[in-house]
């Protein structure tokens, strides 16, 4: 158990310098001059010249790299080309704005997937159970960008219930937060509790045609029954794999859904980075999502663990 | 028994999670009235609704118009500003004499001024920031103070300014951001602490979501009607509309998508005000590349294109059609859409003699509204000419930048030229993109720069004859300035011609 924890840290510490190469790969062949977009159309080349000298784009790229991760390895993220700010706070303030959004996602997800998806497997040859499946298949097939549009139109637009965008923090003001986080929330939550809900069915299809469930049900008990005290648990373990998985995709999603609904979190962050040709911060906010899907891999991995004393045994 | 002890787990660490975003996420907003300081002298706010957020609040060392369109004007006042006609008004200039050879201006200045660190605005205070502008200044807008040889205090109130020689555009400039007025004391901070003596003091930055504006208590002149203004940035025209039809937002500052406009044209809820801008939609040409270093070919895609039809197809109708590189609000604009009427015959005949049309052209635009909705329009304008025409997106700025405007790799691009009086700087320079070089337009700019204002409108129209004819870029149309708002609100600029978007006339009926 201890080496299989100790093998997993290994992967996500090579995972992480690996990704630190492609991130600045990347941006190193990323055409456009982060200096010439400072300046703007009427620079000189002198002046742009100049700038580059300041920013280090002049060093040769080894030392570029080695510089920016020679800051990340001490935690400072450095400073912005554009607006010269410490890019560490930014970054902070602007994840706990996804952070909000994503964790809300998830919990409609959740909310809405785990007991749909019960009842689809619990009634998978009946009409119910056929026409919520199709109705999820329905859900996966919508990208969260067009929930949201079509989310604003009819809540926003059309009845006038919720504002059609913005941002407030909840400190300063908590019912226009709740009503703000609502709609893009949702736009993201529905669309992974479609996904999710068809894992959840077939995952609790596969348990219940175990021997296990045969026996629970020989004993007397009903399928409800056998299904809470022997297949939840068995069921789960293909359940939060994907849970991982979509956490990944629903920061990505957040990068999208944030535009739509003109909230400032890292996704914005990141698009502005990019088109004003900021480096720095687009390796260091690419870095902090890669970190957050790795770390969710890695706990993931662990939870399996916990979930299943099957694996604890068979790694040993 | 089990399940639940799972169900509890994933219980206690989505909390754990909520509990963390939930404490952290009270550090995305400091004291938001920190800053505010004294009493509002009104309580009424309004929001205004605008696209490009500025990256930092220095335009000294970033270009960029967004921060002169926040804060000119509004936070930092000028010795003279620029009026709704594009007229140079006084204002922290009360009046101003020039002397005969043209070269040393005196400024009278007012006394009542003070800067919202609580200092008065002197004339030591004006020949800082006209000295800091050669000094410290990185943009390239610099170069407009290049022409003042000495700036000196003769007292508080009066200010004397020597040039090298007579320059028309000097005064012109000084009611751009280089003339912003900035206390010694107040540019600690330029890039998140403006310090000046406008109508406005800076209020806070949300970044990534808006910049607000709090009424100065202070201020010398008229006080301004709202209390707070703020400036709310959207990348997306549609969720700029949202805002507006859900009550977000107060005003659209910038209409992107003219062709929304529909929606609330018809309704008695929101106003819609058309006015005018500096920004000409310019084809522009590679002059010295061949075939475009062909006159030929030139006035064969300037007669191609149906102008009417194309403003019509790719900015809804609205805007104004120009034939130079000239506004209708510059003293020496004329009319010279007549001198390349749209004639299909022509531009095939001329097509044919010159053999273009083996000739593929790289139509190599920007991703900007306006460029991606008219690219299409003069691509298949120029094909029904005969042309064979390549057209490429790049990716705005950076991509455009690196490309077209740096290295000239390009036969022809689409984009608008916002800056005000800017026929020399994208005609007038043979190093710029258009890579235009015509001794006369060079000649004619020069004179109307050091003589009289009466030679300058000569000249100036001269240099934009020229240019026309010569076919040096094809103009397609000139950007309207379309602003949406709430009935009732009034004092909008209507015309975009300066770099500020002035909130100082605001007020409600």
């Amino acid at each position: 158990m201890l080496l299989r924890i100790l093998r997993r840290t290994g992967i996500l510490l090579a995972s992480l310098v690996a990704s630190t190469v492609l991130v600045f790969a990347f941006m190193a062949v990323l055409p456009g001059d982060p200096a010439r977009v400072a300046l703007g159309v009427n620079a000189s080349d002198e002046a742009v010249g100049q700038l580059r000298r300041e920013f280090g784009l002049d060093r040769p790229l080894a030392a570029q790299y080695l510089s920016w991760i020679g800051g990340l390895a001490r935690f400072d993220l450095g400073t912005s080309y554009i607006s010269h700010a410490p890019i560490g706070p930014q970054i902070a303030d602007r994840l706990m704005v996804t952070l909000w959004l994503v964790v809300t996602a998830m919990v409609i997800a959740l909310v809405v997937a785990v007991p749909l998806g019960t009842v689809m497997a619990m009634r998978h040859r009946r009409p119910s159970g056929v026409l919520l499946s199709a109705l999820s298949q329905v859900g996966v097939a919508v990208p969260a960008f067009l929930a949201g549009i079509l989310l604003i139109t009819v809540f926003a637009i059309g009845l006038g219930w919720l504002p059609a965008n913005g941002w407030t923090p909840p400190d300063q003001d908590p019912v226009m937060f709740v009503k703000q986080l609502t709609l893009p929330a949702l736009s993201l939550g529905i669309v992974q509790a479609a996904v999710l809900t068809r894992y959840v069915r077939s995952a609790i299809l596969d348990v219940m045609r175990e021997d296990y469930i045969r026996t629970a049900r020989a004993k007397g008990l009903t399928p409800t029954q056998a299904l809470r005290r022997h297949g939840m648990r068995n069921a789960s373990i293909p359940v939060i794999t994907v849970l991982g998985l979509q956490l990944a995709t629903l920061l990505i999603g957040a990068v999208v859904v944030e535009r739509v609904f003109v909230i400032p979190g890292l996704g914005s962050l990141l698009l502005d980075a990019v088109s004003n040709r900021d480096l720095i911060v687009v390796q260091d906010v690419v870095m902090v999502l890669v970190l957050a899907v790795l770390v969710v891999n890695f706990v993931v991995d662990l939870l399996y663990l916990v979930i299943d004393p099957r694996l604890q045994v068979s790694s040993r | 028994m089990k399940s639940t002890r799972f169900v509890a787990a994933l219980g206690a660490a989505l909390t754990a999670a909520l509990v963390a975003a939930c404490s952290a996420g009270s550090s995305t907003n400091p004291n938001p009235s920190a800053s505010g300081g004294g009493a509002a002298p009104g309580s009424d706010k309004l929001t205004v609704g605008l696209v490009a957020e500025p990256v930092s609040l220095d335009f000294t060392t970033n270009d960029g118009a967004a921060i002169p369109q926040a804060l000119l004007y509004n936070v930092y006042e000028t010795l003279v500003k620029l009026d709704q006609n594009g007229d140079i008004k006084p204002a922290l200039a009360t009046s101003w004499k020039v002397s005969s050879d043209r070269k040393t201006y005196t400024f009278d200045l007012t006394d009542k001024a003070k800067f919202t660190n609580g200092q008065p605005f002197t004339a030591k205070d004006a020949v800082f920031s006209i000295d800091r502008v050669k000094k410290d200044w990185t943009t390239s807008l610099k170069s407009a103070m290049d022409v003042v040889a000495d700036a000196k205090a003769v007292s508080d109130t009066q200010l004397q300014v020597t040039l090298k020689q007579p320059s028309n555009s000097w005064l012109y400039k000084m009611t751009t951001r280089i003339g912003a007025m900035m206390a010694p004391d107040g540019i600690a901070d330029l890039a998140t602490k403006p310090v000046g003596t406008g109508p406005y003091e800076f209020g806070t930055w949300n970044r990534g979501d808006s910049i607000s504006l709090k009424a100065n208590p202070n201020y010398w002149g008229p006080k301004p009607h709202f209390g707070e203004v703020v400036l709310k940035y959207f990348k997306d025209a549609t969720a700029l509309n949202n805002a507006l039809l859900t009550g977000t937002i107060n005003v659209i500052g910038t209409v992107q998508a003219p062709e929304s406009l529909k929606q609330f044209e018809g309704n008695s809820k929101y106003q819609v005000i058309e006015g005018t801008t500096n920004g000409e939609v310019v084809l522009s040409f590679n002059n010295v590349k061949a075939p475009m270093n062909n006159l030929k070919v030139r006035q064969a895609v300037r007669y191609a294109i149906n102008h009417k039809a194309l403003m019509d197809t790719c900015w809804a109708g609205y805007g104004t059609l120009i034939g130079s590189m000239v506004p209708p609000t510059d003293p020496w604009y004329e009319d010279l859409t007549g001198l390349y009427p749209y004639d299909l015959a022509k531009a095939k005949q001329l097509v044919q003699e010159t053999g273009v049309a083996n000739t593929t052209l790289r139509l190599r635009i920007p991703t900007l509204p306006y460029a991606v909705s008219c690219g299409q329009v003069v691509k298949s304008d120029l094909e029904q000419a005969g042309f064979k025409v390549a057209l490429d997106q790049l990716e705005f700025p950076a991509a455009w930048l690196t490309t077209v405007f740096k290295n000239a790799d390009y036969d022809m691009s689409i984009v608008a030229h916002v800056e005000p009086r800017d026929l020399g700087a994208v005609f007038g320079n043979p190093q710029y993109y258009t890579r235009y070089d015509n001794k006369q337009v060079q000649q004619d700019l020069a004179k109307a720069d050091t003589g009289t204002p009466q030679e300058q409108i000569t000249y100036m129209k001269a240099a934009a004859k020229t240019l026309s004819e010569d076919a040096a870029a094809d103009f397609l149309f000139l950007l309207p300035n379309l602003i949406v708002a709430d009935k009732g609100i009034t004092g909008l600029p209507k015309n975009a011609i300066s770099e500020s978007f002035d909130l100082s006339q605001l007020g409600r009926s």
